[in-house]
């Protein structure tokens, strides 16, 4: 096995691929999902269909796409259709398993901020806001989230909602989503640079692989509340030789997504 | 390209240039500045480097969005300037999602009054956008959200080909340039390619846009550098990590809008600025031409 050494953003993007295991059809937000998937493809999800919200379906890049309307996703994909097609026909019609997002700021439930920091008729930060992150939290079967994590980005309240989690718990969002009709299930796997979450019975964000070399203290330094942590927790299996070969040699040569 | 932006956009216009990361017309951006057009409303899903680049020329007051960011690299810093620090005005801002403001050019381009979709429930977007609003299904309790049409006064579309008459054909990703044209009150269109109505019809299911509702067509070659022309060119990503540099100094954006949109007449000159040497490098490695149809003659 690998004894090479790896980075925090390697054993992220790794980590996040290999949750794709048995998916077939994944909405690709735009950063990091974007190369966790394409090295799920290449890995454990030969079989999975990538969506881009610019609207190509099934698309087979030959390189890593920079942005998510890449030429390289058009050459050689299934099919490449108006955006209206897309969101109402794919989206909203109930064909995407996992919509795979990234973040600025998530709270415990999976509630996610890409729009402000601060006050949003006066942002500290303006940031570029929902893209098609809303209507994929509402309607992809489950929701996968990337994101680097700090006192920051996990807080106990995030400043704008914009796309929808498990609400304030569980029970509050069953409810919504029945009520409202969303076809999702919503968040399922929130992973970072220094562990994998899952969502517990309550709703509630749950700590169950930590990545190598990080500790317990320091996951906990990250975030801005007290995480659920599972009993025994396991280590995440460090990367590959073969996934960091596909990652620097083939994904990212330029190191974009891992420095 | 200076006649039609001439006489076709006037200061005070909702004005979109449509085109997701593919096919945006920054020729066309630029001349909206060099004749300096004021107090705009400028519509995109993604107002990219082309609006950030208008924003900081000052002919916008206003912007309506689903977001607004250099896609794959980070923030547009003038606009962001002007949201986060009204420096050197505010901007006004306007925001949707995709699907929102997709369904509202869809809508537009229908003559609806609304588009219903499933989306913003539980978001804080309708608080902070009271346009967007909850409707109840007059077929049962459901409800959905529901988004104004949008219908600009000027709509202006990059691509591949058209003829004289303006029947114009693209492919690769084709955004939401169609409904965005149908739902606009005067459409221009700009191509790398002007060709005889013949090859219009010879294909005619890849006409995205019927000359029928056409103003204007400028034949304008490399018109969406730094987005790219599937087939044409690429994509320029260096000049879009470039500008992520360039537009953090307001001084330093304001002399590269001197340079490349003040200083010079048009799209032919910023492409020989450009150099043979960048534009080789946009070039696609090798061709791939899709395979033909056989339409068939039915006499």
């Amino acid at each position: 096995m690998s004894e090479v050494e790896f980075s925090a953003s390697e054993m992220m993007i790794v980590a996040a691929a290999r949750e794709l295991a048995g998916q077939r059809v994944c909405f690709v937000g735009v950063g990091l999902p974007n190369i966790a998937v394409n090295l799920a493809r290449l890995t454990v999800a030969p079989e999975l269909e990538l969506v881009y919200e610019s609207g190509a379906f099934g698309a087979k890049p030959a390189r890593l796409p920079l942005s998510i309307g890449d030429p390289c996703i058009v050459t050689g994909a299934t099919a490449v259709v108006p955006m209206v097609e897309l969101f109402a026909y794919y989206l909203q019609g109930g064909l995407v398993d996992v919509g795979f997002l990234g973040a600025a700021q998530i709270d415990r439930f999976g509630n996610i901020n890409s729009t402000v920091i601060g006050p949003y008729e006066h942002p500290k930060t303006r940031l570029p806001g929902s893209g098609g992150a809303c209507e994929i939290a509402i309607n992809a079967r489950q929701v996968f989230v990337i994101m680097r994590q700090s006192k920051r980005s996990f807080v106990e309240k995030i400043d704008f909602r914009t796309s929808p989690g498990n609400l304030g718990g569980a029970e509050s969002a069953v409810r919504a989503r029945r009520e409202e009709g969303w076809l999702g299930s919503g968040p399922s796997v929130v992973v970072t640079d220094m562990g994998i979450y899952h969502f517990d019975d309550s709703g509630q964000m749950r700590l169950d692989s930590i990545h190598p070399g990080v500790t317990l203290a320091a996951v906990r330094e990250t975030m801005g509340w007290e995480p659920k942590v599972a009993e025994p927790l396991p280590v995440t299996p460090a990367p590959t030789s073969e996934e960091l070969r596909l990652i620097r040699e083939e994904l990212d040569p330029d190191g974009a997504y891992t420095k | 390209m200076r006649d039609a932006v001439a006489a076709l956009i006037h200061d005070g216009d909702v004005v979109a240039i449509e085109g997701f990361t593919h096919l945006i017309c920054f020729a066309a951006g630029h001349e909206i500045v060099r004749q300096r057009k004021r107090d705009l409303t400028l519509a995109r899903l993604t107002p990219d480097l082309v609006y950030d680049q208008m924003v900081a020329a000052g002919v916008a007051r206003k912007l309506v969005f689903s977001w607004l960011g250099n896609p794959g690299v980070g923030g547009l810093h003038a606009i962001r300037r002007r949201v986060e620090n009204a420096d050197p005005a505010p901007l006004e801002l306007e925001e949707y999602s995709h699907f929102g403001m997709v369904g509202r050019y869809t809508a537009g381009a229908s003559n609806l009054p609304f588009y219903p979709l499933r989306s913003y429930f539980e978001s804080d977007l309708p608080k902070a956008n009271p346009l967007i609003r909850p409707i109840r299904s007059p077929y049962g309790e459901e409800t959905v959200y529901a988004v104004p049409p949008l219908k600009p006064d000027v709509t202006i579309v990059h691509a591949q080909r058209a003829d004289a008459e303006g029947n114009t054909q693209m492919w690769g990703l084709l955004g939401c340039q169609k409904e965005a044209a149908f739902a606009a009150d005067r459409v221009v269109v700009v191509v790398e390619e002007l060709v005889d109505e013949a090859v219009v019809r010879a294909d005619p299911n890849r006409t995205v846009i019927p000359g029928l509702i056409v103003d204007a067509v400028v034949v304008e070659p490399w018109g969406a550098h730094p987005s790219y022309v599937q087939g044409a060119y690429d994509r320029d990503n260096r000049f879009y990590l470039e500008w992520d540099a360039i537009s953090r100094d307001a001084a330093a954006t304001q002399a590269w809008l001197d340079e490349w949109v003040y200083g010079i007449a048009g799209r032919a000159e910023y492409v020989a600025r450009l150099g043979v040497e960048r534009t080789a490098e946009l070039r696609p490695s090798r061709s791939a031409p899709s395979g033909s149809v056989d339409y068939g003659v039915y006499e």
